[in-house]
């Protein structure tokens, strides 16, 4: 009896080595499997605009809800979706969290430049995927940027500049005043890109709120946000690390 | 007598408690005071709304800067929005807990709204009239105007439900800003007064692409000839002009008839071929106007300082920007002889407060902006006017009125011309009805044709019969015809329902009954003690 027990053992301990070594072998993040009549990322980059599109994605991030409407951040292992005003009940909105996996029907648009899914619905799906940033500093001041658009992105060694061209001025406030969206601008390699605290993603009681009212023109920082687009690339931050 | 008096106070305390149990009354109406205390120290919250515009928040801080020069006893404490929208949510959701701001920039439709609360806003015709503290009174320590001065068909914009409930602040009316190089460059020469044909018309032609899929009139890739920024105002202008139905001054809606669908369908035709689009849809009318991509671009005059080549404030980039010729006009008309166009812009209202003192201060603040300093300052920072003959006739404005063109920034002339506009149209201004939902019903006329412009760029049908069902969609959603919904409503419960009564009675009784055991305990161990 000691035998076979302790060949049923020796059994379970070698499929598990296999097993291990199976799961190392397998790529990681998995590719998305879309369920029927889902678009892939590819196929809602194609998309006219004004088409109606159907996604599977995941949250990433959540700016506001209101008047049963739900503004999300979102991305699956190939791309990001913003999802603008979707219908949600505020019950609804409290389960999307970081994470959570919709799908999404809705219109294509564009607003300003910002590729988004307007007037959309949205159902809860099983799955869970948070994405990590995207560096993309060598992309600022070409094309390819706008191929990363409302990913989860980072920025590295940026320069804080005088926020159009006001001395000493590192930020401003969208009202001159807080309780409302925060400007930047910081360059790399000759080329300025505008940054905005969106007040209903990060308002000013988050510590990235504070910090951007604490930049000084020629500070080193490195930046993270989701990158969206307002007339020209316009990331809402996320989180600021001053060198 | 103890136990009477105990039981008397038990019956008092259930019947507080079955009475609160109901809904809170609100505030006492307003009483205008005797005299205004300028020993009393106040400190007044005013919520106003800037066009992210710097000079104005200047301008407002300048205002109470002054305003407290003359006053010391009132701190004015300013919180500045990007859009009535916001202002209109936050004083909804500030009303059921008394929180509301003590002045706020606002529209009529929005104050409808506030009504439903009880005494929630101030009737102003009793404050107008004061001798003392009134338009013109005695008593202020600033050079106020009085009732007369104001423009007689701006103040009665702020009359409703039989009585005064705000005070203009600033008024402007819509323009389009045209491409007047590009629409001679398609072969056609701008009339006196544009029609929606002509507009229609030029922007058909200029979908014209060549080999290359490039516009043209522009040689881009992108083109919208037609870009309206409020299409709730389109609607109802549009329905204005035709004499069709919108609603009544009780509050019937109207809007769903014949004219409506005619409307659609002829925009639908232009949606559909990408000639015509909407701010919700694209963005805003000035940035494509500024970049060559928009031929015709309607909005407000209060926005011609983003209009145009040289528009002191620009939201694209310098290498978009193209060099054309603005032309200002009123908007399309269907009766180029009658023209007419809807007057709007920022009216004061005051909100009522439990201290009659406080509501003076904010009502003494509130007269300020008024004042030819604040008046002509404020109006010349865009296309608006100032709502008051004095400021209109002072030397300052008519000065400034008269140096149109000097410059790019204070006297950029696409600005100037657009407040030209208004002052020689006055009199062709109107005003919708107000009544609680017509704020709503305004959402809904501009749906209208937002859903139609959508429908029409997914590639849907766009007929009669979906016409018809997206009135009803658009009814239920907007709860057309229910009186206008809010959080902040108040809503006649009516009378208890009888199985409520029979169990609040029951639990009434449960309680006195065991109070006057417990009282009977007592009186019992005393006498045996």
């Amino acid at each position: 009896m000691k035998k076979y027990i302790a060949l049923v053992l020796a059994l379970v301990l070698a499929f598990a080595v296999v097993g291990c070594e199976t799961s190392e072998k397998t790529p990681s993040p998995t590719p998305d499997v879309k369920s029927e009549g889902v678009m892939t990322y590819a196929e809602y980059d194609a998309a006219e605009e004004g088409s109606q599109v159907v996604i599977e994605t995941y949250v990433q991030g959540k700016q506001s809800w209101w008047d049963n409407k739900a503004t999300v951040y979102t991305q699956d292992h190939d791309g990001a979706y913003f999802c603008y005003e979707m219908a949600c009940t505020e019950e609804d909105y409290a389960k999307l969290v970081p994470g959570t996996k919709i799908k999404v029907t809705g219109e294509k648009g564009s607003w300003a430049g910002e590729i988004e899914v307007m007037n959309a619905t949205f159902e809860i799906l099983e799955g869970s995927y948070v994405a990590e940033p995207t560096d993309v500093t060598s992309l600022v001041g070409t094309d390819d940027l706008a191929k990363k658009q409302n990913q989860k992105v980072s920025f590295k060694g940026l320069t804080v500049e005088a926020y159009n061209g006001q001395e000493g001025k590192g930020f401003a406030y969208k009202n001159d005043q807080p309780g409302d969206d925060l400007y930047f601008q910081a360059s790399i390699n000759g080329t300025t890109v505008e940054f905005c605290v969106e007040y209903y993603l990060t308002n000013d009681t988050t510590d990235v709120y504070k910090a951007v009212e604490g930049l000084q023109v020629g500070q080193t920082i490195d930046v993270e946000g989701f990158l969206y687009w307002y007339e020209g690339a316009n990331p809402h931050v996320t989180g600021i690390t001053v060198k | 007598m103890r136990r009477f008096f105990a039981m008397l106070l038990a019956l008092l305390c259930i019947a507080g408690m079955l009475s609160g149990c109901h809904g809170s009354r609100g505030l006492e109406p307003f009483e205008i005071p005797e005299s205004f205390d300028m020993a009393q120290k106040h400190e007044i919250t005013f919520w106003a709304k800037n066009d992210t515009n710097k000079t104005q928040t200047a301008i407002y801080q300048k205002a109470i800067a002054d305003f407290q020069a003359l006053y010391p006893n009132v701190t004015v404490n300013m919180r500045l929005y990007t859009n009535y929208g916001d202002i209109y949510n936050d004083v909804i959701t500030n009303i059921s807990t008394q929180t509301t701001p003590n002045v706020c920039i606002t529209y009529p439709d929005h104050i409808a709204t506030y009504l439903t609360g009880t005494n929630v806003v101030v009737p102003l015709e009793g404050l107008f009239d004061d001798e003392r503290y009134g338009l013109g009174g005695s008593e202020l320590k600033f050079d106020s105007v009085s009732r007369g001065e104001v423009i007689p068909e701006f103040l009665s914009e702020c009359a409703f439900d039989e009585h005064y409930y705000a005070l203009p602040f600033m008024r402007s009316t819509e323009a389009c800003y045209v491409n007047k190089t590009y629409v001679e460059k398609l072969g056609y020469e701008l009339p006196e007064t544009l029609t929606w044909d002509f507009v229609w018309e030029v922007s058909e032609a200029a979908m014209e692409k060549d080999a290359e899929e490039n516009f043209v009139v522009n040689g881009q890739k992108v083109l919208i000839p037609f870009i309206d920024k409020s299409t709730d105002n389109m609607m109802i202008q549009m329905l204005r002009q035709l004499g069709a139905g919108y609603s009544d001054a009780e509050g019937n809606i109207e809007i769903f008839n014949d004219t409506t669908t005619e409307l659609l369908l002829e925009i639908a035709v232009h949606a559909k071929n990408r000639s015509f689009s909407t701010f919700k849809i694209s963005s805003y009318p000035a940035n494509f106007l500024n970049a060559g991509q928009c031929i015709f671009a309607i909005d407000s005059t209060a926005g011609a300082t983003w209009m145009g080549s040289d528009a002191p404030l620009i939201d694209i980039s310098e290498d978009k920007l193209v060099d054309f010729e603005t032309e200002v006009m009123t908007i399309p008309q269907f009766d180029p002889e009658n023209p007419t166009m809807i007057s709007q812009g920022p009216s004061i209202c005051v909100f009522n407060k439990s201290d009659s003192q406080e509501v003076m201060a904010s009502w003494l603040f509130a007269q300020y902006l008024l004042t030819n300093d604040v008046q002509t300052a404020y109006a010349e920072t865009e296309g608006y006017i100032p709502v008051t003959s004095a400021a209109q006739q002072s030397e300052q404005y008519t000065d400034y009125l008269a140096r149109e063109g000097e410059d790019n920034a204070e006297h950029y002339d696409v600005k100037i011309k657009a407040s030209k506009l208004l002052l020689e149209n006055t009199q062709n201004t109107f005003v919708t009805p107000v009544f609680n939902g017509s704020a709503s019903l305004r959402d809904a006329a501009g749906q209208l044709i937002e859903n139609t412009t959508r429908a029409c760029r997914r590639g849907d049908t766009v007929d009669a019969a979906y016409l018809e069902a997206m009135y009803d969609d658009v009814a239920s959603l907007y709860r057309l015809g229910q009186g206008g919904a809010s959080a902040a409503q108040r809503t006649e419960l009516g009378a208890l329902p009888t199985e409520s009564a029979v169990l609040l009675c029951t639990l009434a009784a449960v309680w006195v009954l065991i109070l006057i055991y417990v009282i009977f305990q007592r009186v019992k161990t005393r006498k045996n003690g």
